[in-house]
């Protein structure tokens, strides 16, 4: 059962990344963007997260923990320069 | 006797007595400075009757033994004349500058520097190791240069250090390529050895080059014709420089080469033609050139390039007699040339001029100087009864025996009494124009007679000239003949040092200079109108023409390397990353190796192909920089899931941590940068860059799949075996950073640093160019720090310091570590930066990151040195387990607290980095529209 929701949630992260990754290219606007990256960022902690089940090994999840915290400091320093141009004032 | 080490390092150390005394009065100095080098010369004077024996002394340490180098000195008589020579004159110029030096001088400074040069002219003539000679020899080229610009206000010092410096410098290359030569030959640098392997060298196919670049060396030390003009412009030196320098050692430092290497490289025809030649040109326009010179100074800096060409003219005979001959004339040299810089100085001194032309009949103002300046002069003209003439007279004696031109054998004497002739009017000039010949025209001061003590030094000097001259056999024959031999390295052949050998032919020779002297002096009106008809060519110009012309060909052709482009570097780069590895990759024939691939699954081939997009639409968008770095962002985040998915987490974190800071760090860059980039490139350079990059590109996937198909054996499986047992922590790449290569990490970090606080000296004070508006020409809001991002980031930071204190702990066994931990908090405190300002920050932060990097780098080099407490090499590491109650078992490793010097260092470094650039705009942004 595990074994077929993974395989299934698996191919639903792909598709995920797929279609951030087209709204990436597709933009036209930053915001946008910086918004396909965020989601990218949540994806591939969902990704690792799933895929360190079903390698029964939790090396990779501070990966995770890292992107979580780091995609959200990234994130958020994007939208600052977005906003003033400068990001430490 | 104490060892020979003591000699040099006793000068040595007086170095630092002279800079020390810069309290005390000026006579006080003076002593304190001659202190040092006084026991110094006692040590050699211990030696001295061992020496006068035949004996020599050698006493060697290894310095570098595994390239064969070792710090060697080497007592024998030659050395031991030299060492007298510049010990002694040497103290006396240190008595004589205290008096000469005016209230404004820097006379420590000056003692300094003079002291320095004493020690490299000991070093010199004491080396017993070829290439520690060198080294010496460089350090009189840098001292001298010091010395001559002592006096750094005037232009003509300044100029005149700076050609001496070139010319010498560049001779001192020539030098050390033929000593290199010389080690290839006879496998060692030892003097003893190169002494006894004369045959082998002279033998060997690399003799030519070995003479020539030593013979550079030389002549540009010792002033040889063609290289002459720097000494006659070196004269800008205070007079105790002048004194020193061309009288005793700077410029017999290069006679002294060519005299102890004298059994290594001469006796050969190529000899006899380059050295007697050369010292024959020199002899003879010096010695002409300096009957025309006004200046006091520039008479005797002409004749000393004219007698420092007799002595090269003798070493150059190949005759034993004459090697005995130019010893001897050494010694005389030194002394009345020394005492008539020191003469000359005082008349500048006393008289405010040294222009022969304004001074005239200075007898009746200063008869004491006088006498003892018309003895030197006399001594300088080998007139009988003093020591010049004894050595001239030798002189003399060796061009009549000279055989080697043949029938044409009888130019050498007749150049030679020319040469005498000379020398004998211009030292009669110097007699006659200062001392006599009317009165004294325009002088700026009343001469008088300088201070008593300003004259004794000049006194005993003399009184040598004297001595030598009457009685040479009681006063130098020991030391002289132990000085041949050790120079000849073999007995010295049969010679008289008495006063008078009958009626002969060198004694014609001298009698023909001195009347033929008198004449030309008498005739020098018409001399002088005959030289004037030559346009004055000034060494200076020239010298200054040909280093600009250098320097503008350097900079060309450093112009059409380094334009600037970085583009231009990249394809340099990568065109010649792809010559070097495409021609070995043809020779691969069995691409694919043995090691099976690994199944594709649907998740790679979705992470492939996002990376190829986000790569195309990084090159694509190249100009539109915000949409470019995004799409980074993206090659980064997906390059560490595939660290993750290849079971490489540390690399992953690493990955990730990293590719925030940059982030960060392109953005604060980017404000400042213009937001769409100009389109540069021509379409044929796209064409070009597009082939490259797409070899390139080829080549390294084709490197990639050969090397990771092909199953090999590597360094690595030793780390992984030794990783628990030898360092105490299971994650291997830890282990390796901190432990197997914690001299690399410490070397990295301390690079780290450094580039950390040179980025912040290079921003602190920038003032750039700030828009007002974003690219589409919108006014940036007018909130600073959204309420929203202020709050979330202060509850975010200890959940993030947490998070890093996690990673540092568990690094040395889990994936983790210092340099994680590291960027991790630096991360979250940059966060705090962002959202809510540096002044907030600056309020509440108190760390200083400079002190942070220093602290993390003591940390670091301390837990290294900490292994040498218990005799372990410098960064062995230390592990244990312990217990403690509520925790359980623990280990505790010397490598965590490197590891945390790696944190604090990283901290430091990224937040002086970041935080200073993102100040740049704190107190100067313009105002904005309300």
């Amino acid at each position: 059962m595990l074994e077929i929701s993974l395989k299934i949630v698996l191919v639903m992260i792909s598709i995920a990344l797929i279609m951030n990754t087209y709204s990436l290219v597709r933009g036209p606007s930053l915001p946008e963007r910086i918004l396909s990256l965020d989601t990218l960022y949540i994806n591939s902690i969902g990704l690792i997260l799933i895929y360190g089940i079903v390698q029964a090994s939790s090396i990779n999840f501070e990966a995770a923990l890292l992107i979580a915290m780091l995609g959200f400091v990234s994130t958020a320093a994007l939208c600052k320069y977005l906003l003033r141009g400068d990001i430490i004032e | 006797m104490l060892n020979l080490f003591w000699i040099p390092l006793l000068t040595l150390i007086g170095v630092f007595v002279s800079l020390s005394a810069n309290r005390v009065s000026r006579t006080a100095c003076a002593y304190a400075t001659a202190a040092l080098p006084a026991a110094a010369l006692a040590i050699v004077i211990s030696y001295a009757p061992s020496v006068l024996d035949g004996e020599h002394f050698v006493e060697q340490f290894e310095w570098i033994p595994a390239v064969g180098l070792e710090l060697a000195f080497r007592l024998d008589g030659f050395a031991l004349l030299f060492a007298l020579l510049i010990l002694g004159i040497g103290l006396l110029v240190i008595l004589y500058a205290r008096y000469y030096l005016s209230e404004q001088d820097n006379m420590p400074r000056f003692y300094a520097m003079l002291i320095l040069f004493m020690t490299a002219m000991l070093g010199i003539v004491l080396s017993e190791n070829l290439i520690q000679l060198w080294l010496f020899w460089e350090l009189t080229s840098i001292s001298s240069f010091l010395l001559i610009s002592f006096w750094n206000h005037k232009s003509e010092a300044r100029k005149g250090a700076r050609m001496a410096l070139t010319i010498t410098g560049m001779g001192g290359l020539a030098l050390f390529a033929g000593i290199l030569l010389i080690g290839q030959v006879v496998g060692s640098f030892n003097l003893t050895d190169v002494l006894a392997q004369g045959d082998l060298i002279r033998g060997s196919e690399l003799y030519p080059y070995i003479l020539v670049l030593v013979l550079l060396g030389a002549f540009t030390k010792s002033a040889q014709f063609p290289f002459h003009f720097w000494l006659p412009h070196a004269m800008a030196a205070p007079t105790p420089v002048s004194a020193y320098l061309h009288s005793a050692t700077m410029v017999k430092a290069g006679i002294f080469l060519m005299a102890r290497l004298y059994p290594a490289l001469a006796g050969t025809d190529m000899w006899f033609l380059i050295v007697t030649l050369t010292g024959l040109a020199t002899l003879l326009v010096g010695a002409y050139m300096a009957l025309f010179k006004h200046d006091l100074k520039g008479l005797l800096a002409y004749s000393t390039i004219s007698h420092l060409g007799l002595i090269t003219l003798l070493l150059g005979l190949n005759s034993k007699l004459a090697a005995v001959a130019a010893t001897f004339h050494i010694i005389n040299h030194a002394t009345f040339k020394a005492s008539l810089f020191m003469a000359a100085g005082i008349i500048d001194h006393e008289t405010g001029s040294r222009d022969m032309r304004k001074l005239n009949g200075l007898w009746r103002y200063m008869p004491h100087t006088a006498m003892l300046a018309m003895v030197a002069a006399l001594a300088m003209a080998g007139v009988p009864l003093l020591n010049g003439f004894l050595s001239k007279e030798m002189f003399f004696a060796e061009t009549l025996q000279q055989g080697s031109l043949g029938a044409l054998s009888w130019i050498l004497p007749v150049l030679a009494t020319v040469a005498g002739i000379f020398s004998v009017a211009y030292s009669l000039r110097f007699i006659h124009d200062v001392f006599f010949n009317g009165e004294p025209i325009n002088l700026p001061k009343t001469p008088h007679e300088p201070p008593r003590y300003m004259k004794i030094p000049v006194e005993i000097l003399v009184a040598l000239c004297f001595v030598v001259g009457i009685a040479p056999g009681l006063v130098v024959a020991e030391i002289l003949h132990s000085a041949a031999t050790s120079l000849l390295q073999g007995e010295t052949p049969y010679y008289s040092l008495a006063i008078w050998h009958g009626f002969n032919f060198p004694l014609l020779m001298s009698f023909i200079a001195l009347l033929g002297g008198i004449v030309v002096y008498a005739t020098r009106k018409q001399l002088f109108e005959f030289q004037a008809q030559f346009p004055e060519r000034d060494a200076k110009a020239i010298f200054d023409q040909n280093i600009k012309r250098i320097v503008d060909a350097a900079t060309r052709i450093y112009g059409t390397l380094e334009n600037g482009s970085l583009q231009r570097y990249t394809m340099l780069f990568i065109l010649s990353v792809a010559l070097f590895t495409t021609v070995p990759m043809t020779k691969l024939i069995n691409l694919e190796g043995a090691r099976p691939l690994l199944p594709v699954d649907g998740i790679s081939i979705v992470a492939t192909i996002i990376l190829v997009v986000s790569t195309l639409v990084t090159l694509i968008w190249h100009r539109k920089r915000m949409i470019a770095l995004i799409a980074v962002s993206v090659v980064g985040l997906i390059v560490s899931l595939i660290f993750a998915r290849f079971s490489a987490p540390d690399l992953a974190l690493t990955q990730l941590s990293v590719e925030v800071v940059t982030v960060i760090l392109l953005m604060l860059a980017l404000f400042f940068l213009p937001q769409v980039t100009a389109k540069a490139a021509s379409p044929s350079s796209v064409v070009r860059d597009l082939g490259l990059a797409t070899l390139i590109g080829g080549v390294m996937a084709t490197i990639s799949y050969a090397m990771m198909t092909h199953p090999q054996t590597s360094i690595a499986d030793f780390f992984i075996a030794n990783s628990k047992t030898g360092g105490g922590g299971t994650n291997v790449v830890n282990v390796i950073l901190v432990d197997f290569r914690g001299f690399d990490t410490f070397g990295e970090i301390t690079v780290l640093g450094i580039a950390g606080l040179g980025i912040y000296k290079l921003i602190a004070r920038m003032k750039l160019f700030m828009p007002s508006a974003d690219l589409n020409g919108i006014p940036w809001s007018n909130d600073h720090h959204p309420m929203m991002l202020a709050t979330v980031s202060r509850a975010l930071l200890p959940l993030a310091l947490l998070v890093s204190a996690y990673i540092f702990l568990r690094g040395h066994n889990l994936p983790g570590g210092g340099f994680i931990a590291g960027l991790v908090t630096a991360v979250a405190l940059i966060l705090q930066y962002i959202a809510n300002g540096v002044d907030f920050m600056r309020e509440r932060s108190k760390l200083n990151y400079q002190w942070l990097i220093s602290v993390g780098l003591i940390i670091a080099g301390a837990t290294g040195m900490g292994s040498w407490l218990f005799g372990y090499p410098f960064l062995s590491s230390w592990f244990d387990y312990f217990y403690l109650p509520g925790i359980g078992k623990f280990e505790l490793a010397s490598a965590m607290l490197f590891d945390l010097g790696v944190y604090l260092t990283v901290i430091g470094s990224t937040l002086l980095i970041l935080g200073n650039l993102g100040a740049l705009t704190t107190h100067a942004r313009p105002e904005e529209s309300k």
